[in-house]
């Protein structure tokens, strides 16, 4: 029997400190739907993506229901569909986008990914066509997010891809500019990107995963938050246990959700993703998790520090809590998707170039962010670059996912809605490094040794 | 399966005559309860044993969400596997 304070404090976390599982996404592989018609391709995925699915979101439901923890989203990530357009006849890639869509639509998932391409080395057929589509395709759909991988530790950073993903960012927002130009945010540009991640806009089904599987996303910011603030002034030695205990009985949840998913589903279980994935729930913020460490507003120094920390903890902590771990794992810093960091951004405590140091050491990248709708795409193209390079050397993942807020300037704001949030669109250094992105080519990938 | 109801809110008379009821009516055999009432707040944790094969458990759920909305309670049916879980190693 369990001791009432262990059952209150699961009750409590539920709800009061927004314990969710964020999302449960199943990657579905489509190498076995590729056809030179795009049209045949395109109704194998439906019926594939449709015969996997089918009771996934039904299966969400249920498990929520019976063990009363919130399952937010019930997603899918397919194989890039670069892989599966390069044996097509046809360049009309955006067929597939639609074919997604309308398979998202059937299944009832909030998102599906995988509109995407990995031309870290080099451009393969298909992965051309599949780019240039990408503003037309997320303009068009509502459910399907695209992700570009342009850079890898083993690999390199592709600078013509680069060059061109910063003209792919802007034209995905001129293109959604009556709509908050949201089309930007199902966008992500990656270096290093994981092939089993169930996070989006990111998630894909890498080429080596099995035909299909179950990762799950867990969350709860709130909760390692409440815990610190139950800590009082202790030292940071306790406040990282802290952390590492919190994120133990939270990926725990998480652990337990995906395998019984992958029961009821009969798929195999993947990965569980160990991340703090903030929404912009005032509860439920990563931006308030440092702020409770002692910092007056996320982005004043010592904000890099406490984020390494944090970082590091959870995934000590979430480690041992689960079977296989894989996909972004660790806390997410997502702008408008976070209440102190809208908030601190607001204010200008917050700024580019302090979220750029602290991507260097959380799990994911500039992600979220909304920059003056006048910025070049050369300027987009060098912070992808900027981003790319920080994985790049650190060999770890980065990725941006910025939205040119069109017709607006920095100050005025973006709003998207539901999670994705909204929040101010922030000054960027406008100096040009135009000849430096238009000169092609690839970065070479680093020296494994000498680490200095 | 077994599963945990816990009942959290303002004491008033009845509650746990509530609660039961809704039991017996599913079929739901109430193992262990305990309760304590603090300044007014009442809690009580139920360990109970649910036949879900005649009934689905997001029916008990639902109806379990309904009693706590009626009586200005929060009433939440839960599988044990949670508490285990994320207490237990």
């Amino acid at each position: 029997m369990f001791s009432s304070h262990e059952i209150l404090e699961t009750i409590n976390m539920i709800d009061n400190e927004d314990l969710d599982v964020r999302t449960i996404t199943m990657g579905i592989s489509l190498l076995d739907c590729i056809d030179d018609n795009i049209d045949k391709a395109c109704e194998k995925i439906y019926n594939k993506i449709c015969r996997y699915a089918k009771d996934l979101v039904k299966t969400g439901e249920d498990i929520s229901r019976e063990y009363g923890i919130p399952i937010i989203h019930k997603r899918i990530s397919v194989t890039p569909i670069a892989m599966v357009a390069a044996a097509c006849q046809s360049q009309k890639t955006v067929k597939f986008a639609y074919a997604l869509e309308k398979a998202a639509q059937t299944v009832g998932v909030n998102f599906i990914g995988g509109y995407s391409a990995l031309v870290q080395k080099g451009f393969a057929a298909g992965d051309y066509a599949l780019i240039e589509s990408i503003p037309e395709a997320l303009a068009t759909t509502d459910h399907v997010c695209s992700s570009v991988n342009i850079g890898s530790t083993k690999a390199g950073i592709n600078m013509d891809a680069v060059a061109k993903m910063g003209r792919i960012v802007k034209q995905t927002a001129q293109l959604t500019a009556d709509r908050d130009c949201i089309g930007a945010a199902k966008l992500v540009v990656f270096c290093n990107a994981p092939e089993d991640n169930p996070f989006m806009a990111g998630a894909f089904h890498g080429p080596g995963e099995p035909d299909c599987e179950i990762n799950v996303g867990v969350s709860g910011p709130g909760v390692v938050r409440a815990a610190l603030a139950k800590c009082g002034s202790c030292d940071i030695t306790e406040v990282a246990n802290i952390i590492k205990k919190t994120a133990f009985k939270i990926t725990r949840t998480g652990q337990l959700v995906a395998q019984e998913a992958s029961r009821r589903l009969q798929v195999p279980f993947g990965i569980v993703d160990l991340s703090l994935a903030p929404t912009p729930a005032v509860g439920d913020s990563v931006a308030y998790i440092l702020e409770e460490m002692g910092l007056e507003t996320c982005g004043c120094h010592g904000t890099t520090a406490a984020l390494a920390l944090l970082n590091d903890a959870v995934k000590k902590g979430g480690v041992m809590a689960s079977s296989h771990v894989g996909g972004l794992s660790g806390a997410f810093i997502p702008v408008t998707e976070d209440a102190g960091m809208i908030n601190a951004a607001r204010s200008g405590c917050l700024t580019l170039n302090k979220l750029e140091a602290m991507t260097a050491v959380c799990s994911v990248g500039l992600d979220m962010i909304n920059v003056p709708g006048d910025t070049t795409p050369e300027v987009i193209s060098a912070i992808i670059a900027d981003e790319a390079a920080i994985g790049m050397v650190n060999s770890k993942t980065t990725a941006v996912r910025l939205i040119p807020a069109i017709g607006k300037k920095a100050g005025e704001e973006l709003n998207f809605g539901g999670l994705l949030g909204g929040g101010p669109v922030m000054p960027l250094n406008e100096a040009s490094p135009a000849k430096f992105i238009n000169r092609g080519g690839r970065i070479p990938a680093p020296l494994q040794s000498l680490k200095n | 399966m077994r599963a945990f109801i816990t009942v959290i809110g303002k004491d008033t008379v009845g509650i746990l005559a509530k609660v039961s009821n809704q039991c017996a009516e599913f079929g739901i055999n109430i193992t262990e309860v305990t309760q304590s009432v603090l300044q007014d707040m009442f809690v009580m944790i139920m360990l109970v044993q649910v036949n879900n094969n005649k009934i689905p458990f997001t029916e008990i759920a639902d109806s379990f969400d309904k009693l706590g909305e009626e009586t200005g309670l929060k009433i939440h049916i839960m599988h044990e596997d949670i508490f285990n879980s994320m207490h237990r190693i």
